[in-house]
């Protein structure tokens, strides 16, 4: 009895885990791979690649495996500018939606118990529209002829500056990016938020803490673990966004998702896209690691 | 505290109101009987007009259609395994297989599917290829919500109904699964949305044929702005505003999808 109770259950275990596994193992494992080993050949004479052996009667040319994108990526200081110039857009959108975030956040986890899921819903349905849609928005408001540009315009010019053009700008394409990206941070802010014990606050209070000692010595590093799976979430997506330079940005604001997509749908180098992918995939990685390593529970003071 | 608290209300209000003002203007703006998006000038329901009669646009919805269900059903389905395997057993390889999908930049996936699909399978990229990208992507979604339900419920109805004798088929379906159901629709009505926005991994598994709804409006957006871009981009923002409402009615853990 126990030993067919067993049996059924290791067959129920690999009835469940068998199809998903199998399904992400050909169609994500193998995808993953397949990109690591394209970033090692060479790229083919019209797009796509060279085959790896050289065909019968070939003299010349260039086959099998090579390290030569990942010198070509390191020989060119426009690429590190690109990664660079990427990272700093990361950082600055990451930080502009924790600001925005968390008195939103602090909000919701202090509002009435039967209010708060509706508020979190509230931040997550413009998240539910079309992704495409909401960068689109921005093109009506920063356009040259909105009642936001005349305004801005209007402003700087009682104060004797130039009028800007807001929309295909670097400063366009921050506001979409924190558009677009605010409600992964809210929600992990919020989760962390939440779970904060008032009578902590209170007993701040009663030994003689103002408001702002209270939120800086209390809830603040408290709420460390939040703030940096939130920016995580943030950043990741950001360093990888091709859409938003794509549509709000100027000639000049090219990012690593542009480059990446330029290789495949633009010259057909699909050899140096996978090696401009690869490099994101190590950046990604080694941002996860720094933000589960710095969210990790001992990291919160003690005191 | 109350000097806190207004300071707090209006800091929330401000992130509200940015948060909703854009696609209110474009909701507005659709309305408007002007090519430009600038003035308003009157009441229009041209722009709606005009979109019904846009053929390639209708092709482009009916295909979008076709996909969102498919990728939606085959995500549901492995989906709701992958959750309840990694809820119920101590799996290594699964979660992180489940959950990397969802957590890195979109483009990687485009890319690495891409390449896939045209290296190793020789697939023509179109329906079929989409699809099967939708899919992998989806999957760590609904795995998430169903993993969250299953977190919350009382283990001693299942060890219940074991004790009782119930064989392991008996208790998924008698037990787990009627309990699981509003996370699992939830997890579907999720997908279908998901699927149906996609545009970067769209972008970059769409052959050449087809016309796809995320790919005609940035199509849209990048040629032409016309004010039938907001027409479309209203009906999608009902269509995918009801789904999520009636997701989040029937799953409170839709909500916590993204903090994980």
């Amino acid at each position: 009895m126990i030993k067919g109770d067993n049996k059924a259950n290791r067959i129920a275990k690999w009835l469940v885990s068998g199809p998903p596994l199998l399904f992400l193992l050909v169609f994500f494992v193998a995808p993953s791979l397949i990109m690591l080993f394209t970033s090692l050949r060479f790229p083919g004479e019209f797009g796509g690649l060279a085959p790896i052996a050289a065909p019968a009667g070939a003299v010349h040319g260039e086959y099998g495996l090579t390290l030569e994108t990942y010198q070509f990526f390191f020989s060119d200081i426009l690429y590190a500018e690109i990664f660079l110039k990427s990272f700093a857009v990361a950082a600055a959108s990451t930080l502009i939606c924790l600001i925005m975030a968390y008195p939103l956040a602090l909000l919701i986890a202090r509002s009435e118990k039967r209010f708060r899921n509706l508020m979190v819903l509230l931040v997550v349905l413009p998240f539910a529209s079309n992704f495409l849609i909401r960068i689109y928005a921005w093109m009506i408001i920063l356009g040259p002829e909105s009642v936001f540009s005349h305004f801005i315009n209007a402003v700087l010019g009682a104060f004797g500056v130039a009028p800007v053009t807001l929309l295909f700008s670097s400063f366009a394409v921050l506001v979409g990016m924190v558009y677009v990206h605010l409600p992964f941070m809210v929600l992990p802010l919020y989760t962390n938020l939440e779970k904060h014990d008032p009578a902590l606050l209170d007993a701040a209070q009663d030994l003689g803490a103002n408001a702002w000692q209270r939120f800086w010595r209390v809830t603040w590093p408290l709420s460390l673990p939040g703030v940096f799976s939130g920016s995580a979430l943030v950043f990741i997506p950001v360093l990888g966004m091709f859409a938003v330079p794509d549509i709000l940005g100027g000639t000049g604001d090219i990012l690593i998702g542009n480059l990446i997509k330029d290789q495949f749908l633009g010259t057909r180098d699909w050899p140096f896209g996978s090696t401009l992918s690869i490099m994101l995939t190590l950046a990604v990685l080694a941002i996860t690691g720094l933000a589960a390593w710095l969210a990790r529970p001992a990291a919160i003071p003690e005191k | 505290m109350r000097r806190s608290n207004i300071w707090l209300w209006s800091a929330a209000a401000l992130a509200y109101a940015f948060l909703y003002i854009p696609l209110l203007i474009v909701v507005v703006y659709s309305f408007n009987d002007s090519k430009l998006n600038a003035e308003w000038v009157g009441f229009t329901l041209s722009w709606y007009v005009a979109l019904f009669n846009n053929q390639e646009m209708l092709t482009a919805a009916r295909n979008s259609l076709i996909i969102a269900v498919s990728a939606s059903f085959l995500a549901t389905l492995l989906g709701t395994m992958a959750g309840l395997a990694i809820h119920r057993y101590k799996l290594k390889f699964l979660p992180v297989l489940v959950f990397t999908p969802v957590a890195m930049p979109e483009i990687l996936l485009g890319v690495a599917l891409l390449l896939f699909f045209l290296q190793v399978l020789n697939l023509t990229l179109g329906m079929v290829s989409i699809i099967i990208a939708h899919t992998t992507f989806c999957i760590g979604f609904v795995a998430i919500i169903v993993r969250a339900r299953l977190q919350g419920m009382d283990e001693s109805i299942f060890e219940a109904a074991r004790d009782l004798g119930a064989s392991p088929w008996q208790t998924f379906r008698l037990i787990t699964l009627p309990l699981i159901m509003p996370a699992v629709v939830a997890g579907a009505l999720m997908s279908f949305t998901l699927s149906i926005d996609d545009f970067v991994i769209t972008f970059f598994t769409k052959g050449v044929g087809e016309p796809i709804l995320p790919i005609q409006i940035y199509t849209m957006i990048k040629v032409a702005v016309t004010p039938e871009v907001n027409a479309i981009s209203t009906l999608l923002m009902l269509l995918t505003l009801t789904l999520i409402i009636i997701a989040a009615k029937l799953d409170s853990g839709i909500l916590r999808r993204e903090a994980k």
